[in-house]
């Protein structure tokens, strides 16, 4: 503690004017980073059209059957195969003559599940390793820092190709989200870290550990809620990123098994006639498309609204 | 800056050992058989099963089968490929093509990140900056097999512009449209990056002074405002050439590009287990050997860098 003393300047009594405290107004309506964030958000248009999506998406997962009552799976007519849009079946049939709207309502669940997943893995590691690396320093940040590194230098996508490879017994939606996330919180880790690093020197800090508050305690209290920012936007987009890397490892054939719905899965299987029937591929490549965006979007929205310099530039 | 290759060479030394050792140990420590576990559904026949304990030493302990593994790595003994091709030929035919592809397609993402971002930037807050950020973000979203596909069927097969798939005609024609391809859904981040540097050099006083001089913005936005706006870019694009490089298997795949990547994409599909392992490995080396390339133009670039 001793040599930080020298490095702070405080001022004089007699140089701090006592009008300024008076010149608060209590009435002006409250302010602080989010609620000023939360107020630039509301201004923009594409933030309505961006959660519109991503609500319509969710209500998808959680009740495909407000959306269609043609059952996915079963119902599907070998006669109707790759077949064109009739009557209550307004996109066709793919294949296997299964309904292609019916298939895309109820992938939603899947794709939406997996991004959920991961998002929450990568956060659970990503999160703790970034934050005790940043703030203890010294040999611990040595450590975490190099394991951090040994995940971040091998891609993720490789990553989980093996790891699905190995586990060719067990695909399902929690394996493929434990084999994209354990490789992808590396990323937020040193994200975090770097954040952690500026702001565990600002004076709110030191302040709270000279009133005795733990180093722990300092951390989880003052720390980290003040370095969330690039997390939460890190994970927005990192949703999206992992509905798309689901997508791709069903599609190489390394993902969930074939007999579950999921936009990936739909896409791979459309794959094979795309001469013929190239709107079976379509139709579940625009869904997923359209997912990723948003939650793309969402996240520069969030980044841009968090950032009171690239708001002032607006 | 001796000293610093020499630091950054040694820091990559662990993380070389740790990433081979962490595949090595998703595929080797799991419980049971890891080649029957790698071969999934299939039923391998015995003499391969016997040929493929062999290589990766499975009748010593797990550490020691490490260890044999990497000094067979070190020695240029890859093993070979499910078809029983030896792994350091095939990758002596690949890698030229995949390096091919990747160089072009990096070309190509910064060229458009240049050109769009530095538009942009000058034109900060009007029509084309906000259109060319929504274009860049939705080409962003589209997932790199759709993108890949969208383009094989319209412009391949419908349009006939371009040949869908190359085959074994690797020329810089025939790989253009794949590259291009890559490029589109990756430029974003550089487009950005070039945006916001301008957006600063724009109100920077070299620039103010340039102008109050009397240059025209012929030569102001050229040579003042977009040469020094470049280095972010350049380190952008470089990192991207790695994990193309990394991730060039669904390209190569869709496309039919007989890179290093269809090799992995073939055994992916074919469930080759083995055969996967070996050129994730080699893939994730070459990876590393890269970041280590891209972080000495940095600090050729950037002598800042040298100091931290």
């Amino acid at each position: 503690m001793s040599e930080r003393a020298n490095d702070h300047y405080v001022a004089p009594v007699e140089e701090t004017a006592p009008q300024a405290i008076d010149s608060v107004k209590l009435g002006d309506r409250k302010s602080n980073l989010w609620l000023d964030a939360w107020r630039d958000l509301r201004r923009r248009p594409l933030f309505y059209v961006a959660v519109a999506i991503v609500l319509w998406v969710g209500a998808m997962a959680l009740f495909p059957t407000l959306f269609t009552d043609v059952p996915p799976n079963n119902d599907c007519l070998l006669a109707n195969s790759n077949g064109g849009p009739e009557a209550g079946h307004p996109l066709g049939f793919t294949r296997q003559g299964c309904d292609v709207y019916a298939r895309v309502v109820w992938g939603a669940r899947t794709s939406l599940l997996v991004g959920v997943l991961v998002v929450v893995i990568t956060a659970a590691i990503g999160i703790p390793m970034g934050a005790i690396a940043g703030f203890y320093g010294r040999w611990i940040d040595s450590v975490l820092s190099r394991v951090g590194d040994i995940f971040f230098s091998i891609p993720y996508f490789l990553a989980a190709v093996v790891v699905m490879s190995v586990l060719s017994q067990y695909r399902n939606v929690l394996v493929i989200s434990v084999a994209i996330g354990g490789f992808a919180w590396a990323s937020l880790a040193r994200i975090l870290r770097a954040e952690v690093l500026q702001v565990k020197n600002l004076e709110y800090v030191m302040a709270s550990e000279a009133v005795g508050r733990s180093r722990f305690s300092t951390l989880l209290r003052h720390v980290l809620p003040n370095s969330l920012t690039p997390v939460i936007v890190y994970l927005t987009i990192a949703l999206g990123a992992a509905i798309t890397a689901e997508a791709t490892l069903s599609f190489l054939g390394v993902g969930l098994g074939s007999d579950v719905m999921s936009w990936g899965n739909d896409i791979a299987q459309a794959q094979t006639s795309i001469r013929t029937a190239p709107m079976a591929l379509f139709w579940p490549s625009l869904a997923l498309t359209i997912t990723v965006l948003a939650f793309i979007i969402l996240g520069e929205l969030v980044r841009d609204a968090l950032d009171p310099k690239a708001r002032a530039r607006r | 800056m001796l000293m610093y290759v020499v630091r950054r060479l040694l820091q990559a030394i662990p993380v070389f050992f740790g990433t081979t050792f962490l595949i090595y140990f998703m595929v080797f420590a799991m419980p049971g058989d890891p080649i029957l576990a790698l071969f999934g559904e299939k039923t391998p026949n015995p003499a391969v099963l016997e040929a493929l304990r062999e290589q990766y030493h499975l009748d010593q302990p797990f550490i020691v089968q490490y260890f044999l593994y990497m000094k067979d790595v070190f020695t240029g003994n890859f093993g070979t490929t499910f078809s029983g091709q030896d792994v350091g030929d095939v990758l002596a035919r690949t890698f030229p093509v995949t390096l091919k592809l990747v160089i072009m397609a990096v070309v190509l993402e910064f060229l458009l990140a240049v050109i769009i971002g530095l538009i942009s930037g000058l034109r900060q807050g009007k029509f084309f900056d906000n259109s060319s950020l929504v274009i860049a973000l939705v080409l962003n979203s589209v997932p790199v097999f759709v993108a890949l596909f969208l383009a094989q069927y319209f412009i391949g097969i419908k349009l006939g512009w371009a040949p869908p798939t190359v085959g074994a005609n690797t020329t810089w024609a025939a790989m253009f449209l794949p590259a291009l391809v890559i490029a589109l859904t990756i430029y974003v981040t550089g487009m950005r990056l070039m945006r916001g540097s301008v957006i600063e050099a724009r109100d920077a006083d070299y620039v103010r002074t340039a102008q109050a001089k009397g240059l025209t913005s012929r030569r102001v936005v050229p040579v003042h405002i977009a040469r020094n706006s470049l280095i972010p870019v350049i380190t952008n694009t470089a990192a991207s050439f790695g994990a193309l490089i990394a991730g060039t298997t669904v390209t190569e795949g869709i496309f039919n590009i007989p890179g290093v990547g269809r090799t992995l994409y073939q055994a992916i599909i074919l469930g080759e287990g083995p055969t996967v392992v070996t050129f994730v490995t080699i893939l994730t080396v070459i990876y590393v050997i890269v970041n280590i390339l891209v972080d000495l133009l940095y600090a050729v670039l950037d002598p800042r860098i040298r100091y931290v």
